[in-house]
């Protein structure tokens, strides 16, 4: 926010002008994306295979992160981590994004029962703590990545409901839109072609925040211990099965921690430094 | 005007109550979507198909789930909140001295967390821009930007293991001093005070900058008076609705919080022995918990927008 009025714009892209605090976080955002994808082939050691004598060991040469409670490869471990933190968390976002903003379409256009119903719902809905309802869900139906996608998509369709509807409710009263309804167009045509094009923009950026809060959310539950269960290990997971590590301050502890920190703060600035034009809530 | 107020007010409580009930619905029916019957898990593999029955019977499973919704409700409404399966104790019971723990870790909280964040938010909005400000902003988006538990490490390797002020664990039952309990609350009270402040000082920042760029503002900018006087006369009275509400919200993380710490530092509160009742599945032990964070919440992010309707001077 600060540094957007300051960094003075670098380049122009898609018709925007970018600053240098914005480019580098996503360049780091890309660069996980990456290892997300490509993680299997990069990583130098099998994630389960012991590689070291020694456990918590330090940083030195062929096992550049160090080893974990078990004297495992933290690299590689990390590397396959950012699979699962991006993966489950970009999965679960899209699901809560598409399905807020299309129920959040509907309703602003019908109007009526149907507004008021799926506003309530979806209000007390939000009223029960994130957290809370994660650990509920995890205590009901136990812990697997579908469960995970799911529960997170679920949390996190009401705020992503009300942002999208709000947005168009005001495009609602437009006289483009009173014109398209005198044309007689039905609500696809309406929701698709008259709002969706004019609040795509703030949507993408309510997106990216969104995705913060699930990685945030998922670390935390695992972190817990009700995320991902093992062998697989997510980046909270990660920093869980370490934490022994932590008196000694060993790399597998502080890694992992790192690495979300990295990715939320990156995408936090991105979309801090997107041009206004984007992240313009008024649209 | 002063009945439109209390008509909105009364009309958000109505939502507040609908709500109530939707959520206990919800976390009703979350609980008994556990996979297996609740009657064999606690009878163990050696009951009779009988005892299994009868113990049904006895537990109204045999109902349908919307009568034994009802009969859950009437139940709270009694003070009854069931028995727990893992050691057959009544909820309320095991809950009492938890909750006590909690509250006392949420209070002490908010009497530091407040007045901090409200000196830093005001002073940063008053010095925007200045290098303070910036040092301010970026540490708030740190934190926030950052799970819980990060936090919560990262202070107990600073305080614990390279000051070694602290002890990492805390445990209520030991505390014979002052100091004692200064040792005890030091660790979950820092960690959870960082998280709290940093979403409040971002929203009254947020606030007092709005309010500084009124036009009532720049003109007492413009008939000479001090910056402090600007702030302080003109400015935050009408900064004041928005500030409560920045409050109110920011306590509601709280919920989430808690929950992470009391689990980090083994704190005997409520949100340890919910953590703990879902590795063993105790489903009564579970509802009783979420109903009682849902009920704080709900009260918060409440009281947040009433304060919100009522700092509205157009309403007045």
């Amino acid at each position: 926010m600060t540094m957007a009025s300051t960094a003075s714009p670098r380049r122009l892209f898609l018709g925007h002008s970018y600053n240098l605090v914005g480019v580098v976080a996503a360049l780091v955002i890309l660069a996980w994306t990456l290892i997300a994808i490509l993680a299997p082939y990069i990583i130098p050691h099998p994630i389960g295979d012991i590689v070291d004598d020694d456990y918590f060991g330090p940083m030195r040469q062929g096992l550049w992160l160090g080893s974990d409670y078990l004297g495992r490869d933290m690299l590689s471990r990390v590397l396959m981590g950012a699979r699962y933190t991006v993966g489950i968390s970009l999965a679960a976002v899209s699901i809560a994004c598409f399905s807020g903003v299309m129920l959040g379409m509907i309703a602003a256009v019908t109007g009526g029962w149907l507004d008021t119903c799926l506003s309530r719902f979806l209000d007390a809905m939000n009223s029960i703590p994130s957290k809370l309802f994660g650990l509920v869900v995890v205590a009901a139906v136990g812990s697997s990545i579908p469960v995970l996608i799911l529960t997170l998509a679920v949390i996190y369709i009401p705020g992503a409901y009300r942002f999208a509807r709000a947005l168009a409710v005001n495009i609602n009263t437009m006289d483009f839109m009173t014109v398209a309804r005198v044309r007689g167009e039905n609500t696809a045509y309406l929701i698709g072609s008259e709002i969706l094009p004019n609040i795509i923009r703030p949507v993408l950026a309510d997106f990216g925040l969104r995705f913060v809060f699930i990685v945030l959310l998922l670390s935390g539950l695992s972190f817990l211990g009700l995320g991902l269960q093992p062998p697989l290990a997510d980046w909270g997971a990660l920093v869980r099965e370490n934490i022994g590590g932590l008196p000694f301050a060993a790399p597998a502890v502080i890694v992992p921690s790192l690495a979300i920190a990295s990715l939320t703060i990156s995408v936090n600035l991105l979309i801090d430094n997107l041009p206004q034009k984007i992240r313009d809530r008024n649209a | 005007m002063k009945s439109r107020v209390l008509n909105l007010v009364l009309k958000r409580l109505g939502i507040a109550v609908v709500t109530l009930l939707i959520v206990l619905f919800a976390v009703f029916f979350a609980t008994s979507m556990l996979p297996g019957d609740t009657a064999s898990i606690l009878l163990g593999q050696a009951a009779t198909p009988e005892a299994v029955a009868g113990l049904r019977e006895a537990m109204h499973l045999n109902d349908p789930a919307i009568l034994r919704f009802l009969l859950w409700l009437v139940g709270l409404l009694h003070g009854d909140l069931g028995t727990s399966y893992a050691n057959e104790m009544p909820v309320a019971a095991l809950i009492g001295g938890r909750l006590v723990n909690t509250m006392k870790l949420a209070g002490i909280t908010t009497l530091l967390s407040v007045p901090l964040a409200l000196t830093l938010g005001i002073t940063a909005a008053m010095l925007r821009g200045s290098v303070y400000d910036r040092t301010v902003t970026i540490l708030s988006i740190g934190v926030i930007s950052v799970p819980e538990f990060m936090v919560a490490t990262l202070a107990v390797l600073l305080f614990a293991v390279y000051l070694k002020w602290l002890p990492a664990l805390s445990s209520v039952n030991e505390a014979h001093s002052l100091t004692d309990l200064v040792r005890i609350y030091a660790m979950p009270v820092i960690t959870l005070t960082f998280v709290i402040s940093a979403q409040m000082i971002r929203m009254t920042r947020a606030a007092v900058i709005e309010t500084l760029s009124t036009p009532y503002v720049e003109m007492a900018l413009l008939k000479g008076a001090s910056r402090s006087r600007m702030v302080l006369r003109h400015a935050l009275p009408n900064a004041l609705g928005p500030i409560v509400n920045a409050i109110a919200l920011s306590l509601s993380y709280l919920v989430g919080g808690v929950i992470i710490v009391e689990t980090i530092f083994n704190y005997p509160g409520i949100a340890k022995l919910m953590v703990d009742a879902v590795a063993t599945r105790d489903l009564p032990l579970i509802q009783s918990c979420a109903m009682i964070f849902c009920l704080g919440y709900l009260f918060l992010i409440t009281a947040a927008d009433v304060v919100a309707i009522m700092s509205n001077p157009r309403l007045r």
